[in-house]
C-alpha cells in the first residue's frame, strides 16, 4: 500500500479560556492526542457533535493553526514554518472550503476575480492562462463564463460554494479539508454539491478531509470514517462497515440518532444529559456521564483507541474489553 | 367532523411579490402534520400569515378556521386568546425567544398570568410543573437561573414549556431542532412526541429534514414555491412519492444503510418569487415536464384516500419511478 499523503500523529491543542470576568484560566483541550491517515485519493470523513474538536484538527491538519504537540506530514515531510517559501509552496497544493461560501467570498468582487486570486497569489501562469484557468474551473465545477463576472450576492447558495470550489480547485491542489460545505444547503442542492464534489474528487484524485456534522453525507462520500468526542477520536472504521455495525456506545447513538425515513425505528438510543463541555471534561472515558453502558472502570481510566478487528479501531473499555477475551 | 384548524386559499405577498400562492390545509384535533420543502417555500409563512404575525406590509388574503370560526384578520383581541392559548409556536433559535435579563420563573410565570387564571403560589407551582414535565432537572432551583445559564437544548426544552403555558390544541414547532446536535435533537424531539401524546396536542412540525418529519408525524405536506404539492400519510410518501419534486426530495437524501448511490439531484435552482415561472412552479426542474406544465399551475387533486398531488404527470411519474423501482 502506498504511503498515505497525509499524515497526522498524536496532536494536541488545548486554549486558554477564562470563565467569568475574574475567573482563573483554564486549559481547554480542543483537540487531544489525534492520529490520522489519509490515503491518497480517498476520503476521510470526520463526524462529530458541536465542541468536538473536529474543525480545529481540520484547522491544525491544513496548517492554519499549529499543534501543542504531535506533528502533521504532508507527502512524508513535516510541515514546512509557517510564512517561509516552502509553506508557500506546501499550502498551494491543501485547500479549505468552509460552511459559510458567502462569509469566504468578497461581496465586493465579481467571483471570476476571486477564482483568479490564488494564482496570481502563487504566481502561476501568465495573464492570458490565467484567464482560460477561470473559465475552465468554472466549467469544472458546472457553472458557465457569465457566472464568472457576477457578484457573489447575485448568486444562490449553492453557485456560491461552487465558486468556493473553483477557487480552491485553482492551484490544483491535492489536498482538500472541506468544514461543513453542505450543511448550510437545502436538501436538493446538497444532492448537487456532494455528486459534483465526488466526481471532482474522481477526476482530479483529490484526497479529501471531510468534516460535518451530518452522518448521511460524511458516509455517501468517505472511505473511512473518524467519529470525535471532545477532542479525541472514539471511532474509527471503514465507512459502510461503522455505521452499519457501530461499537462504540456514542457512535451507536449517533447513528440511531439520525432519523431515517422509513417508518420509527425501534429500539432508538436518546442520550441523556447535555452536549459536553469542552472545558469541564469528565474524568476517565469522557462519554462516561451520559454512557447507558458505563461501568466503574469508565470513570477512572481513559480507554485508549485500539483495533477490533478489520481496520476498526474502539476507545471503549467495553468493547475492546471484549475483544481481548475473544482473543485470550 | 370539524377540523380543528382549516385553511382555504391562503396566499401572501409582500410589496406585490407573492411569497404563499394559495395553500389549503386541514388538521384534525391531535394529528400530527408534517410541513417539508426548501428554504423560500413558504412553510414557515404560511402559519405566520394564518396567526396574523407577519409585518404589516404583507397583503395576506384567503381562510383560517379554527373550529370553523374564522381568525384571519381577526381584531388583536381575539388573536390574543388564540395566539399562545389556542395554538402556541416555538422557534429554530430559541435563545433569541426569551429575554436574557429575566429569570426562567418571570418568563414563565408572565406567559401562564396571560393565559391561565392563576394567582399567587398557584402561578409558581404551576411554572414548576413545566418546567418537570419538559424534563429540566431540580426545575425549583432552576427556576430563578437566567437563560444563559441553560444549554441549547434545556433553552429549547423552556421554550416547549412556555409554549405549553397556555394549554393550546396546537403547537407549531417551526425547525425546533435544526439547530442542535444530533443526540439533543433526538431528545427534544422524543420530548414533543411524549408531550403531544400526555396532553392529546396537535402538532405541526416544520422541517427541512424529511427524516424527522417521517418519523414525527402521521401526514406530511411537502411545499415547494408557496404550494402544497404533495400531501399523503408519511409512511406512503416516503414508500411511493408521486410528486417529481417530492421524488427528487427523496432522492438526494443520501442513505444511511445498503449500497450507496449516486445522489438523484434535483437541477438547477428554486425559481425567484418575483419571477415566477408560468404554469407548474417546479416545471423547469421536472425531468417530466412536458408542454402543458407551462400552461397552467396544476391544483391539489385527490389521487387516492388522503392523498393529494398538484402534478398534471402524476401517472407518469408514478410509472417512472416503478420503473426506477424494477431496475
Amino acid at each position: 500500500m502506498s504511503p498515505p499523503l497525509v499524515e497526522v500523529s498524536a496532536i494536541s491543542r488545548s486554549y486558554a479560556m477564562r470563565s467569568g470576568m475574574f475567573g482563573r484560566s483554564a486549559a481547554v483541550h480542543a483537540v487531544d492526542g489525534v492520529s490520522l491517515a489519509i490515503a491518497k485519493g480517498e476520503t476521510l470523513g470526520l463526524v462529530g457533535e458541536s465542541g468536538s474538536g473536529k474543525s480545529t484538527t481540520g484547522r491544525i491538519v491544513l496548517g492554519l493553526e499549529s499543534p501543542d504537540r504531535g506533528e502533521v506530514r504532508f507527502q512524508g515531510k513535516p510541515m514546512a514554518a509557517a510564512e517561509t517559501a516552502a509553506w508557500r509552496a506546501q499550502r498551494a497544493r491543501m485547500q479549505m472550503i468552509f460552511q459559510d461560501p458567502l462569509g469566504a467570498l468578497d461581496r465586493r468582487l465579481p467571483v471570476a476575480t476571486q477564482i483568479r486570486e490564488p494564482l496570481d497569489i502563487h504566481g502561476l501562469g501568465t495573464s492570458a492562462e490565467r484567464e482560460e484557468r477561470v473559465r475552465e474551473l468554472l466549467r469544472a465545477v458546472e457553472l458557465t463564463p457569465a457566472h464568472g463576472g457576477r457578484y457573489p450576492g447575485a448568486l444562490s447558495g449553492g453557485q456560491r460554494q461552487r465558486i468556493v470550489l473553483a477557487r480552491a480547485l485553482a492551484t490544483e491542489p491535492d489536498f482538500l479539508v472541506c468544514d461543513e460545505p453542505v450543511s448550510a444547503l437545502d436538501v436538493s442542492i446538497q444532492a448537487q454539491v456532494v455528486n459534483l464534489l465526488a466526481d471532482l474528487q474522481a477526476r482530479l484524485s483529490l484526497t479529501l478531509l471531510f468534516i460535518s456534522h451530518d452522518l448521511r453525507v460524511v458516509r455517501q462520500i468517505s472511505n473511512v470514517v473518524a467519529v470525535m468526542y471532545l477532542g479525541r477520536i472514539v471511532e474509527i472504521g471503514s465507512a459502510d462497515d461503522l455505521f452499519a455495525r457501530p461499537a462504540h456506545p456514542y457512535t451507536q447513538a449517533l447513528v440511531s440518532a439520525s432519523p431515517a425515513s422509513g417508518r420509527r425505528s425501534a429500539g432508538r438510543i436518546v442520550l441523556s444529559g447535555d452536549p459536553p463541555n469542552p472545558a469541564a471534561r469528565p474524568n476517565g472515558c469522557a462519554f462516561h456521564p451520559r454512557c447507558p453502558r458505563a461501568i466503574a472502570r469508565c470513570a477512572s481510566e481513559v480507554p485508549t483507541l485500539a483495533a477490533v478487528g478489520g481496520n476498526r479501531q474502539v476507545a471503549c473499555h467495553l468493547v475492546t474489553g471484549a475483544a481481548t477475551r475473544d482473543a485470550a | 367532523m370539524v377540523p380543528l384548524v382549516s385553511i382555504a386559499g391562503l396566499s401572501v405577498a409582500f410589496s406585490g411579490v407573492p411569497v404563499l400562492r394559495g395553500v389549503d390545509l386541514a388538521l384534525q384535533k391531535g394529528e400530527a402534520l408534517g410541513l417539508v420543502g426548501e428554504s423560500g417555500s413558504g412553510k414557515s409563512v404560511t402559519w405566520l400569515a394564518a396567526l396574523g404575525l407577519l409585518p404589516r406590509h404583507a397583503q395576506v388574503s384567503g381562510s383560517v378556521r379554527l373550529e370553523g370560526r374564522e381568525i384571519l384578520g381577526a381584531p388583536a383581541t381575539a388573536l390574543d386568546r388564540v395566539r399562545g392559548g389556542r395554538i402556541a409556536m416555538i422557534f429554530q433559535d430559541p435563545a433569541s425567544a426569551l429575554n436574557p435579563v429575566l429569570t426562567i420563573r418571570k418568563q414563565l410565570c408572565e406567559a401562564l398570568a396571560l393565559h391561565r387564571d392563576l394567582q399567587g403560589n398557584a402561578v409558581k407551582a404551576e411554572a414548576r410543573r413545566l418546567l418537570d414535565l419538559v424534563g429540566i432537572p431540580d426545575a425549583a432551583r432552576r427556576l430563578e437561573a437566567y437563560p444563559h445559564e441553560f444549554s441549547g437544548g434545556q433553552v429549547q426544552r423552556i421554550m416547549i414549556a412556555m409554549a405549553l403555558a397556555g394549554n393550546p390544541d396546537l403547537l407549531i414547532a417551526d425547525e425546533p431542532t435544526t439547530a442542535l446536535d444530533a443526540t439533543i435533537q433526538a431528545q427534544i424531539l422524543e420530548l414533543l412526541s411524549t408531550v403531544r401524546r400526555e396532553l392529546g396536542m396537535a402538532m405541526v412540525l416544520i422541517s427541512h429534514d424529511l427524516g424527522v418529519v417521517a418519523e414525527n408525524c402521521e401526514r406530511v405536506a411537502v411545499m415547494y414555491a408557496g404550494r402544497i404539492v404533495e400531501q399523503a400519510p408519511s409512511n406512503q410518501l416516503f414508500a411511493d412519492p408521486v410528486h417529481p419534486y417530492a421524488q427528487g426530495l427523496i432522492g438526494a437524501l443520501p442513505p444511511l444503510d445498503g449500497p450507496r448511490r449516486r445522489l438523484t439531484a434535483i437541477p438547477g435552482t428554486v425559481p425567484d418569487p418575483a419571477h415566477m415561472p408560468s404554469g407548474c412552479a417546479f416545471a423547469p426542474r421536472c425531468t417530466l415536464a412536458a408542454e402543458p406544465c407551462g400552461l397552467a399551475a396544476p391544483s391539489l387533486a385527490p389521487i387516492a384516500d388522503d392523498r393529494s398531488v398538484a402534478c398534471i404527470r402524476a401517472e407518469a411519474s408514478r410509472r417512472a419511478l416503478l420503473g426506477i423501482a424494477a431496475e
